[in-house]
C-alpha cells in the first residue's frame, strides 16, 4: 500500500476512534455535544506538550494524555450538569471555541505557530513508520469499538440508555442519572484523548486549527451517518467519511460542505445511520443472519 | 412505612397541594382516590421527588426523604411505578429490569409476570400497553422497594390486562408489601386495599376502611364535596 493510502488509514482510524468518543456520550447517554474537537485538542496538545517538552515517550505521551483529557472531560460535564438539551449543545460549541482560543492566545500552548516537531512515534527503540503507525491506530480503534460495547451491554450502559430515554423514569429507579453522565463525559475524553494524541503524533505538528469548531460539526456527521448509538455506525461512518473526500479528490475543497449535507440529508432520509436500527446496514444483515433480540 | 405530613406543592401561583397528610403503614396496601385534579398526580411526583414541596415532610421508614433526590428514595426503599409505565422502550425486557442497579433482582418480576419471561429478549417498546405496565412494576420490584407507590396502573388498559395486574398486586399485598395505588377505578382499588384515602382541591377530604368507603354517601360526597368544600 502506499503512504497515502496507509496514511488516509491512519487518520480513518483516529476518526473513529474521536466518534466513538462521542458516541459514548451523545449515541449512549443522549447528551449533544458540538465540542468534541476541545476534548481531541486537550488529548493531542497534552501529548505534543509531553512529548516535546518533557520528554515523554510516545507510550507514556499517549496513555497520559488520556487521563487528563478524561479528568477535563469530566470537569465540563459538572458543567453539564446545569445546562440540558439545546442548551447544552450551545455550552459545549462554547467550549469549544474557548478552548481554541486559548490555545491560539496563550504562549504557553505555542499559540497561533502551535507545538512543532513532534518526534516520530516510537515504541522501545523501534519507531513506528506509517505502515505500522496505521496498523496500530486502526487496532487501537477496534479496541476502543469493544470496550464501548462492553459499556453498552453493562448496567452502566443500560443507565445510559435509560437517562437518554427517559431521564426522570430513569432517576426514580434508582439510577444517579448527574453521576453517569459525568461518567459518560470522563470515558469519552478518554477516548478523544486518545484520539488526539494519536493524531497528534501523525501529524507531528499540532496548531489551534486543527481543532476548529468545524472538526466537531465533522465527527458528529461521521457518527449520525453511521447511526447514533452504536459501535459499527461510528466505524462505518468515520471510515466513509474519511475515505469520501480522498476519492473525490477535486471536492477535497468543499469537505465540510459535504460533511454538512450529509449531516441534512442523512437526519431526513435516514435517521438511523447506515448501521442503525432500520438502517441499510441493519437492513441488508438482517437478510443474513437470523434477528437477534434488540441489541 | 410512608408518613406525608402538610405537604404543600405549588406551580407557581396554584397551589395543587394543600397541606396533605397521609400514612402507610409497614405491610399496609392504602388506596388514594380523587377525581382528575384533586392532586393525586401532584402527590405522587412529590412522593418521587420529581416535585420539591415548599413545605411539609416525607418519611420512609422513618427516614426524612423530603429533600432526597428520586434516586436515593430508590434506595432508601421506595418503588414507583409511574403513570403510563415509563419503560424504556429502546431496552429489552430483561435490561429494563437490571437498570435499577447492579443488584438488581430481575426474577421476583419474571416470575410475578410469567409473560415477560416469553419476552424476556424482546425491545419494550413492542411490548403491548398491559405489559408495559407489567414491567414497570416488575421494574421497580428489581430494586426491591419496602413500598410500591402505583399510579393509575389501570388507566387504558383492556380489562383483562388490568386484572391480571390488579391479581398480583393482591399477591404482592399478602405477602406483606407496603403499598399506595393511586386508581381512578375506585371499585377495584377500594377491592384491594384495606384503607383509603379521597383527595380533593389537595387536600384529603376522607379517609377511612375501605369497606365501610364503598359505594357511600360520604365518598360521593368527599368526591365531589371538594368543590362544595372549598367555598365554605
Amino acid at each position: 500500500m502506499s503512504q497515502y493510502v496507509l496514511s488516509v488509514i491512519a487518520s480513518g482510524g483516529v476518526w473513529a476512534i474521536l466518534t466513538l468518543s462521542l458516541n459514548l456520550i451523545t449515541g449512549y447517554a443522549g447528551q449533544v455535544s458540538l465540542g468534541q474537537a476541545a476534548f481531541f485538542a486537550i488529548g493531542a496538545y497534552a501529548a505534543a506538550m509531553l512529548s516535546t517538552r518533557t520528554g515523554f515517550g510516545f507510550v507514556p505521551a499517549v496513555l497520559a494524555a488520556m487521563p487528563i483529557t478524561g479528568v477535563a472531560a469530566a470537569a465540563l460535564g459538572l458543567l453539564a450538569l446545569r445546562v440540558k438539551d439545546d442548551f447544552l449543545v450551545f455550552a459545549t460549541i462554547g467550549v469549544n471555541f474557548i478552548v481554541v482560543a486559548i490555545l491560539q492566545y496563550t504562549d504557553a500552548f505555542g499559540g497561533a505557530q502551535g507545538i512543532v516537531a513532534i518526534p516520530l512515534p516510537a515504541i522501545g527503540p523501534v519507531t513506528l513508520q506509517i505502515g505500522a503507525y496505521a496498523g496500530l491506530v486502526v487496532a487501537l480503534a477496534l479496541l476502543a469499538g469493544f470496550a464501548s460495547r462492553w459499556v453498552e451491554r453493562s448496567w452502566l450502559g443500560y443507565g445510559f440508555a435509560a437517562v437518554r430515554q427517559d431521564e426522570l423514569a430513569a432517576r426514580t429507579i434508582g439510577v444517579p442519572a448527574a453521576q453517569l453522565k459525568v461518567v459518560a463525559f470522563a470515558l469519552a475524553g478518554l477516548l478523544a484523548g486518545l484520539a488526539g494524541a494519536l493524531y497528534a503524533y501523525f501529524l507531528g505538528n499540532v496548531f489551534p486549527q486543527n481543532f476548529a469548531f468545524v472538526i466537531s460539526i465533522q465527527v458528529m456527521a461521521m457518527l449520525v451517518l453511521g447511526g447514533l448509538g452504536t459501535v459499527p455506525g461510528a466505524i462505518v461512518g468515520a471510515a466513509v467519511l474519511t475515505a469520501l473526500p480522498e476519492i473525490l479528490r477535486p471536492l477535497a475543497d468543499y469537505r465540510y460542505t459535504i460533511f454538512g449535507l450529509v449531516l441534512v440529508i442523512t437526519v431526513s432520509f435516514l435517521p438511523g445511520g447506515i448501521m442503525g436500527h432500520g438502517g441499510l446496514g441493519d437492513r441488508a444483515l438482517g437478510r443474513l443472519r437470523p434477528r437477534r433480540a434488540a441489541t | 412505612m410512608l408518613r406525608v405530613e402538610g405537604l404543600v406543592v405549588r406551580y407557581g401561583a396554584i397551589e395543587a397541594l394543600k397541606g396533605c397528610d397521609l400514612s402507610v403503614g409497614a405491610g399496609a396496601a392504602v388506596c388514594l382516590l380523587g377525581a382528575n385534579g384533586a392532586g393525586k398526580t401532584t402527590l405522587v411526583r412529590a412522593l418521587a421527588g420529581w416535585e420539591r414541596p415548599v413545605a411539609g415532610t416525607i418519611e420512609l421508614q422513618g427516614r426524612d426523604v423530603t429533600r432526597l433526590p428520586p434516586w436515593e428514595r430508590q434506595r432508601a426503599g421506595l418503588g414507583v411505578v409511574p403513570e403510563g409505565g415509563r419503560v424504556f422502550g429502546d431496552l429489552t425486557v430483561e435490561e429494563n429490569l437490571r437498570v435499577s442497579g447492579r443488584d438488581a433482582d430481575t426474577r421476583i418480576g419474571l416470575e410475578l409476570f410469567p409473560v415477560l419471561t416469553e419476552r424476556r429478549t424482546q425491545r419494550a417498546g413492542t411490548l403491548s400497553g398491559g405489559e408495559r405496565q407489567m414491567l414497570s412494576l416488575a421494574r421497580a420490584l428489581a430494586g426491591r422497594p419496602r413500598l410500591l407507590v402505583i399510579d393509575e396502573v389501570s388507566f387504558g388498559l383492556m380489562p383483562r390486562a388490568v386484572e391480571s395486574i390488579f391479581g398480583v398486586l393482591a399477591r404482592l399485598r399478602d405477602e406483606g408489601m407496603s403499598m399506595l395505588v393511586i386508581e381512578q377505578e375506585e371499585a377495584r382499588a377500594l377491592g384491594l386495599c384495606a384503607r383509603a384515602y379521597v383527595l380533593s382541591q389537595g387536600a384529603v377530604q376522607l379517609e377511612g376502611p375501605s369497606g365501610e368507603l364503598a359505594g357511600s354517601e360520604a365518598l360521593r360526597a368527599a368526591y365531589l364535596g371538594g368543590a362544595g368544600s372549598a367555598a365554605g
